[in-house]
């Protein structure tokens, strides 16, 4: 009982955050702003769903899978976004800054 | 509860393929793309507890590896243009040649 509603709480928080990361994207002005948004929630996200699900399943091998699969994104994710923003800022693409959109509305 | 949670994986990923498919610059889509595949390494686990097929969750940690790869490869493709060369060499990429 306690572990069902702990589940629910763990699933519906990482979902709420995935939407939020979804707006975050789908909004923001900038590259680097969207890439905030996506990767910081992405993370913790799946850490949330993974372990809401694997709440569900209890010691088995689903369980094992379910931490397979949360390692690797939790090693992977920042990783992947980091190597977005490197690759971003080397290949000459320059954060959109208020100064910037200061003196193009002026 | 599952049901719910697929839903809004379902809603993220769309928005996810809207700043794909509307990105002004490469990297928009990538990250987009990036975004979307993480959100469908975590809609096949929830799918497979949803069916009740735990065997699916093999699916859902292939696509993660599938993904990583394929994000870094495309990036790499993208800062230098080709996939032969060890090192980031803007100049390299603008000449269009290898040395």
């Amino acid at each position: 009982m306690i572990i069902d509603i702990l589940s629910w709480i763990f699933l519906l928080a990482g979902g709420a955050l995935g939407i939020v990361g979804g707006i975050g994207i789908y909004r923001f002005p900038d590259f680097y702003s969207r890439l905030h948004a996506a990767g910081i929630t992405d993370t913790l996200c799946a850490m949330l769903i993974l372990l809401g699900l694997g709440l569900q399943a209890g010691w088995s091998i689903a369980a094992f899978k379910l931490a397979l699969i949360f390692v690797f994104l939790f090693f992977t994710s920042p990783t992947a976004s980091h190597a977005l923003a490197n690759a971003a800022l080397y290949s000459g693409l320059k954060p959109k800054l208020n100064s910037d959109e200061g003196e193009a509305k002026s | 509860m599952f049901i719910a949670a697929s839903l809004a994986i379902l809603v993220t990923m769309g928005l996810a393929l809207v700043r794909a498919l509307a990105g002004p610059t490469t990297f928009d889509r990538i990250a987009a793309v990036n975004m979307f595949g993480t959100k469908t390494v975590l809609l096949i686990a929830v799918l497979a507890f949803l069916s009740g097929r735990t065997d699916l969750l093999d699916i859902a940690l292939v696509y993660a590896l599938i993904n990583f790869i394929g994000v870094i490869a495309a990036l790499k493709l993208v800062t230098q243009g080709n996939f032969y060369s060890s090192d980031y060499d803007v100049n390299e990429v603008k000449k269009g040649e290898p040395e």
